[in-house]
């Protein structure tokens, strides 16, 4: 797929520049004759909608920041000047507050996704890979970006999370406090703490952006999986990219934005804990410390363990587990379409994380509604299943499953026939 | 409805304290009134923010910082988006002191040992009730009264939170409840013991509108007021939310007709 070039430069300009630097030949060839699967369905549109959110965030941060002052004294009051004094600067910042949790609705739905059609499994590695980097540096780049506003939420989570590693005293006395020092600047989260995070939260999406140029180089190189989970056979299987993806991507991308413009002009406090509309006060610990509702499954994890070190290494090792999936899956079928069984287990996994994420926002010693039924162990169970789905579920379900029949090819599958072909190159 | 609300938090909490033998002092669910500014074409109700004003000022504030907010920002004038005309907020700005100190002497108070001070300009924001944390505890029994500026976004429960909290004095601390010393009984404040007296007593301002001034009213607009003051910029939002929706649903609608044509010939 990748190296077949079909751009023909057609003046004498894109000639010269062709023979020079061939970035419209570049364009072209991954933005609009690239041959894509024909099959593509809504869930393949989030890719874009990811390039689309950090744009967004990315161009309403830089904005925010040339009015923000990362300061322990003024970020708060800089923040509510921002919404006051400064032209749309409620707009810029409910875009780039909700754009967040949008950014990550995105990149849930993506990765469940890539799960689902096995789109980890070779030759794509690396893609995942590198998409997994993506989204460990997505969390630490909202964590940076909650604490900047520096009311008591963004305070405490400074404190709860910079505070993990202090568990590493429990092996290598000394050296938990030492590191968690060295991050805070000083004797607590303060002053030198907010300007190092705020520093931090503007460099980190611009490594993410050029680890999403990786990502979408790796795409390029073997091309899109498909809902089928099976190998483009040859023309008569893929569209070009352009117009049919950028057409369908354009409207789900649409979509999207409707929902994210719900949220930003009607409820753009509704993710908020109010307590984070109340200034960092060091002396008042709010009756509840919580992430935002992206990361709650993670502190669910972490909350669920009663010694601090385990629970802190089974929190960092649910995200480096998805940097093995490519090998803990041992079946040679990639979609969940064909895998029976390993359907079932995926789906429990969803609703296992939307568990976890519930149990997150409450209290470990918390009992459920209206009951006197316990959460902590269901917290517990649902560490174990997460970290069963990939370390006992996915090598073993390729050992013993026996997989439905697979479609000769993409084009037979859609359309019944297979030989109609509407690759052809333009003009 | 409200003595309903009670009984059954009541009932529940007698449930309850067979079992613990201690009383559930959560807060009972807010009170909702109801806002001019609720749902997607809400605005404010300009009389209500101008009695509201009228409330805070002559009550809230003698505790209670606005430090946020601007007198400025209550203007319509200059193309603002306020409940007051430009002249009278300046003429509002001009009855606060405002710290002035120190002059081009470097004195920071005058003959008699006063702080400097000179008249509020619009530019300015609302003065502070107390100099600092230390007077304002001193001056009341220890307790720390919240800066107002975004009271209703810093509570769960919003407007209908601070509302309740205004109109939730008048309810009767059931049997085995103690109000501590120098507290009060709230049944919609968490733990039940609130610091701040009631605040609100029947025809305790005077409205220029002849509004009749119930404890209800001066409550539901002080609580209009300060959802201004925590989120002067709803009005614009609304209106240019509904403008951005209304955009996005046809560029949508035309984004689906153009994916059927384009797709048409494959399918």
């Amino acid at each position: 797929m990748a190296g077949h070039s079909t751009y023909v430069p057609k003046t004498g300009f894109t000639r010269w520049l062709d023979a020079r630097l061939p970035i419209l030949r570049f364009a072209n060839d991954t933005m609009t004759t690239f041959p894509t699967p024909r099959n593509l369905n809504f869930w393949y549109s989030f890719g874009g909608i990811l390039t689309f959110m950090l744009g967004i965030q990315i161009v309403t941060g830089i904005v925010l920041a040339m009015h923000y002052v990362p300061s322990a004294d003024k970020a708060f009051d800089s923040v509510e000047s921002i919404m006051r004094d400064v032209n749309y600067g409620w707009l810029l910042r409910y875009m780039h507050s909700n754009g967040a949790s949008f950014f990550f609705l995105a990149v849930y739905l993506h990765i469940f996704r890539g799960l689902y059609y096995g789109s980890y499994k070779a030759p794509r590695e690396i893609l995942w890979i590198i998409g997994v980097l993506i989204y460990v540096l997505m969390i630490a780049t909202a964590f940076l970006g909650y604490t900047l506003p520096w009311g008591q939420m963004s305070f405490w989570a400074a404190t709860v999370i910079t505070n993990l590693f202090s568990s590493i005293d429990q092996i290598l006395p000394h050296a938990g406090t030492a590191i968690t020092e060295w991050l805070w600047g000083g004797f607590a989260v303060g002053d030198p703490t907010l300007n190092r995070f705020f520093s931090l939260h503007y460099l980190l999406p611009f490594v993410i952006a050029g680890l999403v140029v990786l990502h979408i180089w790796a795409l390029h190189v073997p091309g899109n999986n498909n809902p089928l989970g099976i190998d483009v056979k040859g023309p008569q299987d893929t569209v070009p990219f352009h117009p049919y993806y950028t057409a369908k991507d354009l409207f789900y991308l649409l979509l999207f934005v409707i929902l994210y413009a719900v949220v930003v002009f009607y409820l753009p406090n509704a993710l908020v804990e109010p307590d984070n509309y109340v200034p960092a006060n060091p002396l008042v610990t709010p009756p509840e410390i919580v992430p935002e509702w992206y990361l709650l499954p993670f502190y669910a994890m972490l909350r669920s363990i009663p010694q601090k070190l385990i629970g802190v290494i089974v929190l960092f090792g649910a995200l480096i587990t998805l940097v093995f999936v490519p090998w803990l899956d041992t079946s040679r079928v990639r979609s969940m379409r064909f895998r029976p069984l390993a359907k079932q287990f995926f789906w429990a996994l969803v609703v296992d994380c939307v568990l976890l994420g519930y149990l997150g926002a409450h209290r470990p010693d918390a009992v459920f509604p209206g009951t006197s039924i316990p959460m902590l162990p269901f917290a517990r169970l649902g560490t174990a299943y997460y970290y069963a789905y990939f370390w006992l579920v996915l090598p073993l379900l390729g050992l013993i499953e026996t997989p439905k029949p697979l479609p000769a090819t993409i084009a037979t599958s859609v359309t019944g026939t297979g030989v109609e072909q509407v690759n052809a190159p333009a003009e | 409805m409200r003595f309903a609300r009670l009984a059954l938090a009541l009932g529940m909490m007698l449930g309850a304290g067979a079992a613990h033998a201690k009383i559930d002092t959560d807060p009972l669910p807010p009170k909702k009134p109801g806002w001019s500014f609720d749902g997607p074409f809400g605005m404010y109700d300009r009389a209500a923010l101008q009695r509201g004003f009228q409330v805070y000022k002559e009550v809230c504030s003698a505790c209670h910082s606005l430090n946020r907010v601007s007198f400025a920002a209550m203007s319509s004038g200059d193309g603002g988006h306020g409940f007051f005309t430009g002249p009278e907020v300046k003429a509002i700005a001009a009855g606060y002191k405002i710290p002035a100190g120190p002059n081009d002497k470097g004195e920071t108070t005058d003959a008699n040992g006063t702080p400097l001070t000179r008249p509020g300009i619009v530019a300015d924001h609302f003065p502070p009730p107390f100099p600092n944390e230390q007077a304002a505890r001193t001056a009341n029994n220890g307790a720390l009264p919240p800066d107002l500026s975004v009271i209703t976004k810093a509570r769960a429960g919003g407007a209908d939170y601070v509302y309740s909290i205004l109109t939730g004095f008048h309810e009767k601390p059931p049997a085995g409840f103690t109000v501590l010393p120098g507290k009060y009984f709230n049944p919609y404040f968490n733990g039940w013991n609130i610091s701040m007296p009631p605040p609100l007593s029947p025809n305790q301002v005077t409205y220029a509108d002849k509004t009749n001034a119930t404890v209800d009213q001066m409550a539901h607009d002080v609580v209009t007021f300060l959802s201004w003051a925590a989120e002067p910029t709803l009005e614009d939002r609304h209106r240019i939310g509904f403008g951005v929706m209304l955009f996005l649903l046809a560029f949508a609608g035309l984004a689906y007709l153009s994916y059927r044509r384009i797709w048409a010939d494959i399918h």
